[in-house]
């Protein structure tokens, strides 16, 4: 049954009503406006709402009701690696001496933030065959954007101009926004019907213009790119470094590394693979791993060590500055290392083992009632589209919200654009087989109501807080802000 | 030995592999090449049970002064704030904390609504038509800014006084790289933006003039003015501004201001060690088709029912692709619901008291500490809850032997900038006592003699 | 199968152009604003700007996908569709009437020629619009 409730914290508002509780000023002079000339001060309060600390907690209790969460529900948004969330994770992230450490407290003050960024940086480069690792990065986009920065400063270093990057047409959106952003031009590669890399056309569009070819390994179609270590090898001929988009790593923990497949660059989404909360949104954590070459471009501070002591060292000339204001989103990486340690080694390969088992058997099971996008096996995810069912009038948008009816979060959509009606599913590790049976047997359900009861799906979903919403209207008269008016 | 975070007992594998019709997982690679194999194990620590990492990240925390083992008086971008409890309990409850981009918007009415809430409460602060779900941080919200000034102008030049957070700066350069557009800077001698000097700089080639308040050095700054001199020129003003300090201090787009970012960390984020922090941007409505980030606006369901969804999104990376207006995408939406748990919490009397007792500890420890022989107030502008100190002694010398006290004393200013190699910038939030600001200045006294 | 009127000249990017004296009037087909759906936004340059054939003049917008407008023929911007910037939805409801965007004062020669006729255009989208 749907929750009916429909209020915004504002529309609690009661004037007099107090939820916090802050001590009286205990210093003589406490009238702002003896202590500031009054042109910086606001004149009227803001207009931020009067309630009690219960109204807050039941509101928002309230609203989180209104959410799907991987807690709650399985959660098959592809390419996002919506795993279990280990609670340990969350009870070592607010130890006072990671959660209260201030960015700039004295080196000597933070000898066990920096151990144990320096040991989160060692493991991943480990885990991806790089020779350094930024932790920088705040989430997946901005690693990109450190690596092609990268990647640009090594080519002027070497007196090179080089002015475009290829970036495949089945790559993430953040691939080509994020080359641009590095002032490169994007010349986009068209795939091959089955997602992999076309590598005839490849070699004809590589040239001394191109600074660098941008992949995402396992591909967007679920699958590893057989002739990836040709594909490295002809870029370096031509001088082309080649950059990793680590979004699909789930699938390949201790089974192979970026590094030893001559990748130059690649980043980590930490909220992706490592387990931290993907939080609504973010935040998350984009570490970026390089060769050896690339190391001296690494964003500043780096994390040193230098017998036992730890600490940052920002004399780094030829850096390519800064990405944050501090060392990259730590509480994440508190989280991040905190699961590494939980796995080791063994634990991590079991990762990935199992994750590409539970894409397989979702595959192998729906793969009578969908088109599958490119014959199996797959890695960690499976790309089926929906055009059997869209020639019934049924799109994969529709198939979406009716999971959510069914209880079920939706698979990515649309997603890579080079399949039609694309629906991405990443079960991830951590799910059980009776919620994967559950999902596939919901899943063939819908097919079955395609042929026979089309409208169910149509009008779905019907379950939730609010059914289908009228994004044109929202883009027409866009409404960003509450205002008393409503 | 079996994880408890993977559910697939041997017995399941097989019955999996069966359906599947593979022998093993082992066949499910055939793809991967086996010279793309790695033949050894990862090289990593082996796995530790709960009880035995949980000794062990007790220890490593333990290795780190905090908040609560010392009086800190830290500030330069991340501050030690007040933090209602109920923040941490709500953003942990799983619907908010293990969801993630609302892209099924009737799955997602939760993490929707907080951030429409989320938008209000920072146009309201801010004094702005619009504001995003939020950007990485501060410095990452100041560097988008310039990007969207150069692209909404046509123009290549970025006017920043040196006032504004040096990091930030640092962070702006990088974004501003491969674009080509170049940063010039306005002197700030005596802790303010030489608003002369700015009125020379800024000219029919600067995107936008960029002024903090408080700046960097804790001063407040004449935002108005700066208005005045960038939009003479038909730049655009950029105003970093702590959400924080809003409940007091007029919003800068009351003040002229054209786009307002800043670091929401003071709004219930906790410090961790600089991250993940809270990217505030708040822009006029006409140039919301140009912002970066995500927007989320209110419409109706097929019922007619209120709701809300992600909108406006051509301008994001994943439909404009190399044209979008940024890259970014995964945000840091559950640290915008800990500011919007906070600010409703503290509400529009909360917000100002926080702001006042800020202010008036700041100035009791400014007053009191400068009594402490050969100690000074740096600069005389007017300040807010962060001032830089002048010290008879080198800072190096003084800070180790304060820590060990129990105080981290405040920033040294030296590695910002060497002209002020003798100078701490102290910040005093709600949370600091009188009792603990004298001991602070007993303790300065000793260690500065 | 959508209308596509004889008396327009059309662009293989969908706009169509209609000469009116010495000023070219310019917009999209009913076959663009069909495959955009709903229009939710159109940007446009402003009076006295000048465009060049088959170079982005604007950009209009559905919800889900963006598409650049390009010129039919080089010239100064002499009248926008101010009215497309409060009911975007114009574009769809009446795309060769009310939904026009731009008169344009051409200022290259030979250009009109070059462009599709009706009959062109339509044998274009019946194979896919590519």
């Amino acid at each position: 049954m749907a929750d009916a409730y429909d209020k915004l914290i504002f529309e609690l508002s009661s004037p007099g009503r107090v939820g916090w509780s802050l001590p009286e000023a205990d210093v003589p002079e406490a009238d702002v406006h003896k202590l500031l000339p009054a042109k910086h001060l606001r004149r009227d309060a803001p207009d931020l709402p009067e309630v009690s600390e219960f109204d807050v907690v039941r509101h928002y209790s309230r609203l989180s009701r209104m959410n799907y969460g991987v807690d709650t529900h399985f959660y098959p948004l592809g390419s996002c690696t919506m795993k279990y969330n280990p609670k340990l994770n969350e009870d070592v992230a607010r130890l006072a001496g990671f959660a209260k450490v201030h960015p700039l407290a004295p080196e000597a003050s933070a000898q066990g933030a920096l151990q144990l960024m320096h040991e989160l940086a060692w493991d991943l480069a480990e885990i991806a065959g790089m020779d350094a690792v930024s932790l920088q990065p705040a989430a997946g986009a901005q690693g990109e954007l450190a690596g092609v920065l990268m990647i640009r400063a090594y080519h002027h270093s070497r007196g090179e101009k080089r002015t475009k990057v290829l970036v495949p047409d089945s790559a993430h959106g953040t691939n080509p926004a994020s080359t641009a952003i590095a002032g490169y031009e994007v010349v986009e590669v068209k795939s091959l019907p089955n997602g992999e890399v076309d590598v005839d056309a490849l070699a004809r569009t590589l040239d001394t213009d191109v600074a660098a070819f941008m992949i995402t390994v396992p591909n967007t179609l679920g699958m590893f790119e057989p002739r990836i270590i040709e594909i490295t090898e002809l870029c370096h001929a031509k001088g082309v470094q080649v950059y990793m988009d680590g979004a699909n790593l789930n699938a390949i923990l201790g089974i192979t590394r970026p590094g030893d497949l001559g990748f130059d660059v690649c980043h980590f989404n930490l909220h992706k693979t490592f387990t931290t909360p993907h939080g609504g949104g973010g935040p998350g954590a984009g570490p970026v791993g390089v060769k050896a070459h690339l190391e001296p471009f690494l964003p500043v501070p780096v994390v040193t060590k230098d017998g036992d002591e730890y600490a940052l060292d920002w004399k780094r000339p030829r850096s390519i500055g800064k990405l944050q204001a501090f060392w990259g989103n730590f509480g994440m990486l508190v989280r991040a290392y905190t699961y590494i340690r939980t796995m080791g080694p063994d634990g991590l390969r079991s990762v990935s083992d199992n994750a590409i088992l539970n894409a397989n058997y979702i595959m192998k099971r729906l793969e009578r009632d969908y088109d599958v996008a490119v014959p199996g096996p797959c890695m960690h995810e499976c790309v089926l589209s929906a055009r059997r069912q869209k020639r019934l009038g049924v799109t994969a948008t529709d198939i979406a919200k009716r999971l959510l009816d069914l209880g079920f979060y939706a698979p990515s959509t649309y997603f890579p654009l080079i399949v039609e009606e694309a629906l991405m599913i990443e079960p991830t590790e951590t799910e059980a087989k009776e919620t994967l049976d559950a999902f596939c047997d919901a899943m063939i359900q819908i097919a079955r109501e395609a042929e026979t009861n089309a409208a169910v799906i149509h009008d779905a979903p019907v379950t939730t807080p609010v059914r289908r919403l009228d994004q044109t209207k929202a883009a027409r008269e866009p409404n960003l802000k509450w205002t008393r008016r409503g | 030995m079996a994880s408890r975070y993977i559910a697939n007992t041997p017995d399941e594998q097989k019955r999996m592999l069966g359906a599947i019709g593979s022998g093993s997982i082992e066949d499910l690679l055939v793809k991967i090449p086996p010279k793309a194999r790695l033949a050894r194990p990862l090289g990593l620590t082996p796995a530790l049970a709960e009880t035995d990492l949980i000794r062990h990240m007790t220890a490593l925390a333990a290795r780190n002064a905090h908040a609560d083992s010392h009086v800190s008086f830290l500030g330069a971008g991340s501050y030690d704030h007040y933090i209602p409890s109920p923040i941490n309990h709500l953003i942990l409850r799983g619907e908010f904390f293990t969801a993630y981009t609302p892209y099924q918007p009737e799955a997602s009415q939760g993490t929707l609504r907080s951030i429409y809430e989320y938008q209000t409460m920072i146009a309201e602060l801010t004094g702005m038509d619009v504001a995003n779900a939020s950007i990485y941080d501060g410095a990452s919200s100041l560097a988008e800014a310039a990007l969207m000034a150069h692209s909404v102008t046509d123009r290549r030049e970025i006017v920043l006084s040196r006032a504004v957070h040096p990091l930030y700066k640092r962070v702006t350069a990088t974004y501003c790289e491969g674009p080509g557009v170049r940063l010039r800077d306005v002197p700030a001698p005596e802790g303010v933006t030489d608003l002369a000097a700015a009125r020379q700089v800024v000219n029919a080639t600067t995107a936008a003039l960029v002024v903090q308040t408080p700046n960097f050095y804790g001063c407040l700054e004449d935002v108005a003015a700066a208005a005045e001199i960038a939009h003479a020129a038909g730049a655009l003003l950029v105003v970093v501004a702590d959400p924080v300090n809003l409940g007091v201090l007029e919003g800068p787009g009351k003040l002229g201001a054209d786009i307002v970012v800043g670091e929401g960390q003071g709004l219930g984020v906790p410090l961790d060690f600089g991250g993940p922090n809270l990217g505030v941007f708040a822009a006029k409505n006409e140039l919301v088709r140009r912002m970066p980030g995500r927007l989320v606006g209110a419409t109706v369901d097929h019922d007619g029912k209120r709701g809300f969804v992600l909108t406006l999104q051509t301008r994001e990376q994943h439909i404009r692709r190399a044209k979008a207006t940024s890259n970014i995408c995964t945000n840091v939406a559950l640290c915008a619901l800990m500011a919007t748990i906070y600010l409703a919490t503290l509400g529009r009397r909360g917000l100002v008291k926080v702001g006042e007792l800020s202010t008036a500890k700041a100035h009791y420890a400014a007053s009191r500490l400068t009594k402490v022989p050969g100690v000074s107030l740096r600069f005389t502008a007017p300040f807010f809850k962060e001032f830089a100190l002048k010290l008879p002694k080198a800072p190096e010398r003084v800070l180790p032997r304060l820590a060990r006290q129990g105080f981290l004393a405040g920033v040294p200013l030296k590695t910002f900038d060497r002209a002020l190699a003798d100078c701490l910038l102290v910040a005093v939030t709600e949370k600091r006592t009188k009792a603990e600001i004298d001991a602070f200045a007993a303790a300065l006294e000793k260690a500065v003699a | 199968m959508a209308n596509v009127p004889r008396d327009l000249k059309y662009t293989r990017e969908h706009e169509w152009a209609k000469q009116e004296g010495d000023r070219v009037r310019v917009g999209i087909t009913a076959y663009a604003q069909e495959q955009l759906g709903d229009v939710v936004f159109v940007e446009l340059p402003k009076v006295g700007a000048k465009v060049t054939a088959a170079k982005t003049f604007g950009v209009v917008e559905s919800v889900k996908a963006v598409s650049d407008l390009f010129a039919p023929i080089s010239g100064e911007v002499v009248e926008v569709n101010g009215e497309l910037g409060q009911k975007p939805e114009i574009v769809n409801q009446d795309p060769y009437g009310k939904g026009w965007m731009l008169v344009v004062k051409p200022s290259g020669k030979g250009e009109w020629d070059q462009l599709l006729t009706a009959q062109q255009y339509e044998e274009l989208i019946a194979q896919g619009g590519h």
